[in-house]
């Protein structure tokens, strides 16, 4: 499965690194939702990184919520388990909650291929922008910007220009 | 021309990026007149080749036997995490420690 531009993202309930359960409905007052698919080991999740941090602390005063979601199989990557995962949000002091989808269920729904995997929903949880944060995972000027005009768009209630690119990264360490 | 070092490029298409780190590497080797011609670039595509090979992720470049950045990472199919000079996490080794590993 796949959600397309334009659909009603699938709903997601899932265990955080907080230990609290997140589900996408239970943000519903957010003007714009991004879920984003990252993990621990991959080193275009990492090189992105900052700058979807950054991106989220920019968007905290529109009230933009951000998820972020690892489905890896740790039995083929220790490094995104669930405790490699709590270990790390706590050293580098997230600012969204780190979703573990130890099923795989939810990445399968919403077609997430490869770390990171950007989604930028908007008030209804209509998708509108799927694909990469930026055009390069090597130059942090970039600053996510492909991800950042969904979000404006978004948040002036238009359609983004650019609705999808080509998601790049490794892929999703699915389960045998 | 001058004469060439053993340069090795490994990679696996689990990790795009070995695309453009072969570009990287021949252009690095371009600048110093050496000849990215001579460079041997082997696909691993089993745990068993990465085993036989000493592949601690894609992509690797070894120079005269020696990698360019380094790693104490496990063997295996995987992507490499690099560490470029200014800190920052990267699937691409920095080009400076490349240019460095070539000039010996």
């Amino acid at each position: 499965m796949t959600v397309a531009i334009g659909d009603v993202a699938p709903e997601l309930e899932l265990r955080g690194t907080d230990g609290r359960t997140h589900a996408l409905l239970s943000g519903d007052s957010a003007p714009a939702t991004v879920v984003f698919w990252t993990c621990n080991h991959c080193p275009y999740a990492i090189g992105w990184h900052d700058r979807l941090v950054e991106a989220a602390r920019d968007y905290q005063s529109r009230e933009v919520r951000f998820l972020a979601i690892n489905s890896n199989d740790p039995d083929r990557y220790a490094a995104d388990s669930f405790e490699a995962m709590v270990e790390r949000v706590e050293r580098e002091r997230w600012p969204f909650p780190y979703l573990h989808d130890e099923t795989q269920e939810v990445a399968r729904a919403w077609g997430a291929k490869v770390t990171p995997h950007v989604y930028v929903l908007d008030s209804e949880h209509r998708l509108r922008y799927q694909g990469a944060p930026d055009p390069d995972y090597q130059e942090p000027a970039h600053n996510a910007s492909w991800m950042r005009e969904a979000i404006d768009a978004v948040l002036a209630n238009e359609q983004p220009s650019r609705a999808e690119t080509d998601p790049v990264g490794c892929s999703v360490k699915w389960k045998p | 021309m001058t004469e060439s070092p053993r340069v090795e490029f490994l990679w696996w298409t689990g990790c795009p990026s070995w695309e453009r780190a072969l570009a990287e590497l021949r252009e690095e080797m371009t600048a110093l007149g050496l000849d990215p011609g001579s460079i041997e670039a082997r696909e691993v595509t089993a745990e068993a080749d990465a085993e036989r090979e000493g592949f601690p992720g894609s992509p690797t470049i070894r120079i005269d036997g020696r990698d360019v950045s380094p790693t104490e990472e496990p063997i295996g199919l995987t992507c490499r995490v690099y560490r470029l000079r200014d800190g920052r996490g990267s699937p691409l080794p920095d080009r400076a420690d490349v240019r460095e590993a070539l000039e010996g």
